[in-house]
């Protein structure tokens, strides 16, 4: 992203709105400008302030009189006046930021908008965590900090080496160089991202080990870590992880919950083994 | 995506035992199909779940790639720049759908949310149907109208550099949009604006929920927290884990 210095009036509206914080007006040019390092493509700016299109000779010529007045400022705080936010033609492995950082575009890889899969979203009707198994989202970077491919390979390496199965449609598995080791493709590990999901599954009793990993990894990374835990219901509705979770010394309070309401609607498709409760 | 899995509360800062105030007004539910599996009519799909959620008083509801009901506007006019509304438009959501995505909706209350997913199994949809809230209220919402759960997916809060988040109340504005598109500036921001009598809860509120790309921003907590901010409160300050111990 780049601001386009003959339309920015330096009202330094965008300046919050950056979720990584990589706007700042520049007091030599007294323009909003962009730090092409900290920023991740994530279309915040350019896609959620609201604008206008005024001139920006009269905005500016406004802005001064009211600064040497000391009038108090007190505009829409999610609007560009000038329509000054410029998306730039990405490049790889650029291009793996916006990816990663921007809900609105769809991976390739799952044809999923955001940064992960269906996880057990959609395991009422995919069987993809069934019973006596137990699927893990790791997620770094969020909420706000950001994170490196480098850093993410700690985990995916150290995850590897347990071993665990990767989930091979997730975005960060198809960067993998060498998915039996965790390696990802070494172009992209100082690309910086808003967000990035490992997925993985293991065997139910195989839960603490993965806990223990993540937890001595995080201790190693320069960003924040955010782990979610899955499995399958047993048919009363009743589960075990929970209590497996309260064993190890958490106290979960929030989740998602699958109703089970998923079927098999399109003719032809097949039910994964013990997948889905109910069938068309 | 795990845009409604890790929405801050107290609960994740609290010790061993301790009691906090139960999160009473954020219920999400959302609605997935699965390429290939039940991706058929898609469209038509999506728009039953949302007409369904529009009788049961959602307090936002969204389409995961054209945004909310609040959403920027492309063109604002200084002639209407002091003019703009806070309406919400269920209209542009229902006819943004046009093919694969999420759909959801955010309910604020209990009852509203039972009653919606009570409509939804007698709908039969036949596309995945989650509910993202406190464990307790999905487990009982699932019991109240006999629902056995199929799969369950739990938070286990943050670790690693959680020094580098910002304070509870505006780390529990930001992460209503899980997909990171609030920032935390711009929520403490708001919570600035409301405290210094700026703007009224329920405007600094539109403010941000006009950035969620998905719809998923619960407006009615997000007011809550700014009226609740007025005073002083800031919450429980991050820490490692769900009600965790850091080893």
């Amino acid at each position: 992203m780049r601001i386009d210095p003959k339309k920015c009036v330096g009202c330094a509206n965008c300046v919050p709105v950056c979720p990584m914080g990589a706007i700042a007006v520049s007091p030599a040019l007294n323009r909003a400008v962009v730090d092409a390092d900290a920023c991740v493509e994530c279309f915040t700016c350019y896609r959620g302030m609201s604008k206008e299109h005024l001139n920006p000779v009269f905005v500016r010529a406004v802005r001064r009189v009211a600064k040497w007045a000391r009038f108090r400022f007190d505009p829409e705080p999610d609007v560009c006046p000038t329509d000054a936010l410029t998306p730039e033609e990405l490049t790889w492995p650029r291009i793996v930021r916006r990816a990663f950082s921007d809900p609105q575009v769809p991976h390739e890889s799952t044809g999923i908008h955001g940064r992960g899969t269906a996880e057990v979203k959609t395991n009422d009707v995919t069987g993809r965590v069934n019973a006596g198994e137990a699927g893990f989202v790791i997620e770094f970077g969020r909420p706000g900090v950001g994170a490196r491919f480098r850093d993410i390979e700690k985990m995916t390496k150290a995850l590897a080496a347990l071993p665990v199965a990767f989930e091979p449609m997730n975005p960060v598995t198809t960067l993998m160089s060498d998915i039996p080791s965790g390696t990802l493709r070494p172009d992209i590990l100082g690309e910086k991202v808003l967000s990035a999901i490992v997925e993985i599954k293991v065997q139910f009793e195989r839960v603490p080990s993965v806990l223990a990993c993540v937890r001595d990894v995080s201790k190693k990374l320069e960003t924040v870590v955010a782990v979610g835990v899955s499995t399958r219901c047993h048919p009363d509705g009743s589960e075990p992880l929970q209590a497996l979770l309260e064993r190890e010394g958490y106290a979960p309070y929030r989740g998602k919950t699958n109703l089970g309401l998923g079927r098999i609607t399109v003719p032809g498709a097949k039910a994964p083994p013990a997948a889905a409760r109910r069938s068309a | 995506m795990t845009n409604t899995l890790h929405r801050y509360s107290d609960h994740y800062a609290r010790e061993p035992g301790e009691d906090v105030r139960p999160v009473t007004d954020d219920y999400i539910v959302f609605a997935m199909a699965s390429k290939g599996v039940n991706d058929d009519g898609i469209v038509e799909k999506y728009r039953a779940f949302l007409k369904l959620a529009l009788e049961h008083h959602p307090v936002n509801i969204g389409d995961a790639t054209h945004g909310g009901w609040l959403r920027p506007q492309r063109n604002l006019t200084p002639t209407n720049h002091w003019k703009r509304g806070r309406t919400p438009d269920p209209e542009a959501v229902l006819a943004g759908i046009d093919g694969p995505s999420t759909v959801a909706a955010v309910f604020d209350k209990y009852e509203n949310l039972k009653a919606f997913v009570d409509a939804l199994a007698k709908a039969d949809i036949g596309v995945s149907i989650n509910i993202a809230a406190p464990m307790d209220a999905a487990h009982r919402c699932c019991k109240d109208t006999g629902l056995p759960r199929h799969s369950v997916e739990y938070s286990l809060g943050f670790r690693g550099r959680v020094e580098k988040l910002p304070e509870a109340k505006t780390l529990e504005l930001s992460t209503m949009c899980g997909h990171g598109m609030v920032s935390a500036a711009f929520a403490r921001k708001m919570l600035d604006w409301v405290k210094e009598n700026r703007r009224t809860p329920a405007e600094a509120a539109a403010y941000l929920a006009r950035f969620c790309s998905c719809g998923v921003f619960n407006t009615k907590r997000a007011e809550r927290l700014l009226d609740e901010a007025r005073s002083g409160a800031n919450g429980h300050a991050p820490r490692e884990d769900a009600g965790k111990p850091a080893r």
